[in-house]
């Protein structure tokens, strides 16, 4: 026997449907069906609740429930442990999950308030005065050279530059379709910003977007050719993964078809594994060499993004990784989001950005060589507010993966696993890939990208801050609320009322 | 040809050097364990005298890069077509994740040679080991071809766990001694169609090594192949 508990029931409405089928149409998971008489049915265990025929039945007489049916209460031995524990004693497998981790831990930057000026240091309204939200990434030079008129002459060596202090962050061409991938390099070119290509390659189609390209260079060196380290304007060397540090990645070879086995450059039908570690890559020099062999083969003309996962020891880690020549580290919080990972790695490895981060940057500070890289935070940045926080506690910039993925339609529903994303987004299958529109993707996430810029400036405006690098790491800006004194400590900021 | 005396130059200096010189034919002499020679080169055909350091040939697209001499680490890092000769010993990594062109080395290498090798269309990367083959040759091998030719006529010319996650691709080994087959991979004696695939590489490294073709190839060879191409299938369930 096998048991298949439901987690969610579809509940229909008789008295709305109209039978048009839509719903049977509509999902790849098989939950609607006809049955032999012709009765609409549903199959309540394969529903993963992502909301496409809730949001697509012409009649509203859909809805998706939590399952009211109930498995004998136990706070300890919840459905959901129960759950799992059939799927491997059926299969024997490991659990695969995807997105980030959802279980109720603790977030720092809902603990975390904003300042505001008032009465003395007023206020900017940003509607009338001018903000700056421009950021440049990469090293700073320490020595001030001046040119012949005595006018500091400023050399970023190998730098990027963005008018919104956000990017894109890494996911492969394998993992999101095609037309996902389009709508993420129109948006950041329109928006002057960068998205990332993540371990699959750059699909010949997306080189004309080159100057908006962050290419990503991993252990098993997917794509990766002297044409594509040179086509980006940064690459990115993928030391780990905040939904999975400490594992590599394995695109399952009923993945690799078509383009995607062109992109990646392996045969049709094969896996496409990426080992956990890069196995050239055991020390700091060893990185430094992959860094410098980089350089080498694109000329000295490109920043070296190096990405790891926040792991407990970040701080000595980062500091090794601003010492090996990279321009820029980009630090993925332990709620970042995935296409597939072991769900008890995501759930249980890693730390949170905002500690990461605030650790990081102080590290760098005390060691005098924070101006020798910029910090990249990524992993759950929900909003507007998460990333001012995460600029005043460091950063010079975010990646934001899951919420340009909720722009583009996702919903959330954690299967990108099955390959069989209803919205077309986590999918290869041409007839759901269609279902996003690349224009109207790009232009959603343009939408979404400006407004969060207008609501930074707007809080930085209230705090009399006129430009995003006067807010990096200023943590008199933050207060916490409800935390320890060791997670002030180690935020470095006070206590809200101190 | 044009001859430089590398002494004092650093690896970037060298690889400017190959990049400006009008030469197609360039010769490095001196060179002691520079970094990088030759990364991402397209084209040029360059002689290097002495020990290439770490690195060198990585990204390499086109050309060649012979060495006369040692190599350390990484030689070949996700190479993509041309040709590297190594006289001597190739340190660890060698041909990592490289996806086109052809390595030959004299004599031995290191861990890890060959390691995540991939293929794609006509691209197919083949590395040559002319003596004894480190721990872990091949591993995760996701295509192309590695050949260890064992010249020294070892009894066993392949250190520990070689073919570890091999998933792709074909390892040759020459040896009387026939190695054990490891999960997923099976091994057999090498037939008619084997050689037939490597005939034009094993011309090539014996030219290169100043071998007899003939008697090289008629010794006593096994291959090692994975047995699907998908090992991790049956590890998950969705959750």
């Amino acid at each position: 026997m096998e048991y298949r508990p439901a987690r969610f029931e579809v509940l229909r409405n008789m008295d709305k449907c109209n039978g048009c089928n839509r719903c049977v149409k509509e999902c790849a998971c098989g939950v609607h069906y006809r049955s032999d008489s012709g009765k609409l049915c549903t199959r309540d265990y394969a529903c993963v609740d992502c909301q496409r025929c809730v949001e697509t039945c012409p009649a509203g007489a859909l809805k998706i429930a939590l399952n009211r049916n109930t498995f004998h209460p136990n706070d300890n031995w919840s459905e959901r442990y129960i759950g799992e524990i059939y799927k491997q004693a059926a299969t024997g497998g490991v659990l695969l999950s995807s997105m980030g981790n959802p279980n109720p831990m603790p977030s720092y930057f809902d603990r975390i308030l904003i300042n505001a000026s008032q009465v003395t240091n007023p206020p900017i309204d940003p509607l009338r005065e001018p903000m700056e939200t421009k950021i440049t990434l990469g090293r700073r030079d320490r020595e001030i050279v001046r040119d012949a008129s005595g006018r500091i002459a400023p050399k970023l060596v190998r730098g990027l530059s963005a008018d919104v202090p956000i990017l894109f962050s890494a996911m492969s061409y394998g993992s999101i379709s095609y037309n996902a991938h389009a709508a993420l390099a129109m948006a950041a070119k329109e928006l002057n910003t960068y998205y990332n290509t993540g371990e699959g390659g750059l699909h010949k189609d997306f080189y004309a977007y080159g100057d908006n390209t962050i290419v990503q260079v991993a252990s098993g060196r997917f794509g990766v050719h002297s044409d594509y380290l040179n086509a980006g304007a940064a690459i990115e060397i993928k030391m780990g993964q905040g939904a999975k540090p400490g594992i590599g990645g394995h695109l399952p070879g009923e993945k690799t078809v078509g383009d995607i086995s062109a992109t990646r450059m392996i045969p049709e039908g094969s896996d496409a594994i990426s080992p956990a570690p890069h196995h050239d890559i055991y020390s700091i020099e060893d990185l430094r060499q992959l860094v410098d062999s980089l350089k080498e083969a694109t000329g000295h003309a490109k920043p070296i993004i190096v990405k790891v996962a926040a792991v407990h020891n970040i701080a000595v880690i980062a500091s090794g990784i601003a010492r090996s020549g990279a321009d820029i580290i980009a630090i993925d919080g332990y709620r970042g989001g995935t296409g597939a990972a072991p769900t008890r790695i995501r759930d249980n490895v890693g730390i949170p950005i905002e500690l990461a981060l605030a650790s990081v940057d102080s590290r760098l500070r005390q060691e005098g060589i924070r101006d020798r890289v910029s910090l990249i935070a990524g992993g759950s940045i929900r909003s507007s507010a998460d990333m001012i926080k995460a600029i005043a506690l460091g950063a010079d910039a975010v990646y934001i993966g899951t919420a340009a993925l909720c722009a583009l339609g996702c919903h959330l529903c954690r299967s990108c696993q099955q390959g069989k994303c209803n919205w077309g987004i986590a999918t290869q299958n041409p007839e759901l890939t269609k279902r996003l529109d690349p224009e109207e993707g790009a232009r959603r996430l343009v939408n979404l990208v400006s407004a969060w810029t207008h609501e930074a400036e707007e809080i930085m405006g209230g705090m009399g801050i006129n430009a995003i690098e006067v807010l990096r790491g200023n943590r008199l800006m933050l207060r916490g609320i409800g935390l320890t004194e060791t997670e002030l400590r180690i935020l470095g900021i006070s206590h809200a009322g101190e | 040809m044009a001859i430089y005396d590398a002494a004092s130059l650093s690896g970037r200096e060298i690889n400017e050097i190959i990049k400006k010189e009008m030469d197609a034919k360039i010769t490095f002499t001196g060179v002691n364990g520079q970094r990088f020679i030759c990364d991402g080169m397209k084209d040029k055909l360059v002689t290097v005298d002495g020990v290439a350091g770490n690195a060198s040939g990585a990204y390499m697209d086109s050309g060649e890069l012979s060495v006369i001499g040692n190599a350390q680490d990484a030689i070949g890092d996700t190479m993509n077509g041309g040709r590297i000769f190594i006289s001597g010993r190739c340190g660890d990594a060698t041909g990592y994740a490289m996806r086109g062109g052809e390595i030959y080395v004299g004599k031995d290498v290191g861990y890890r040679a060959g390691i995540h090798m991939k293929e794609y269309g006509d691209d197919k990367p083949v590395l040559v080991i002319g003596g004894i083959a480190g721990d872990f040759l091949g591993e995760y091998q996701a295509g192309g071809l590695i050949i260890v030719v064992n010249t020294e006529r070892a009894a066993c010319p392949l250190g520990e766990d070689y073919a570890a996650g091999m998933h792709g691709g074909k390892i040759v080994v020459f040896t009387d001694c026939q190695p054990a087959p490891r999960a997923g991979v099976q091994v057999r004696e090498v037939a008619a169609r084997d050689i037939k695939e490597i005939e034009e590489y094993m011309r090539r490294f014996c030219t290169f090594a100043s071998l007899d073709y003939s008697s090289e190839i008629s010794r006593k060879a096994y291959v090692l192949e994975p047995m699907g191409r998908n090992p991790y299938k049956r590890l998950y369930v969705n959750n």
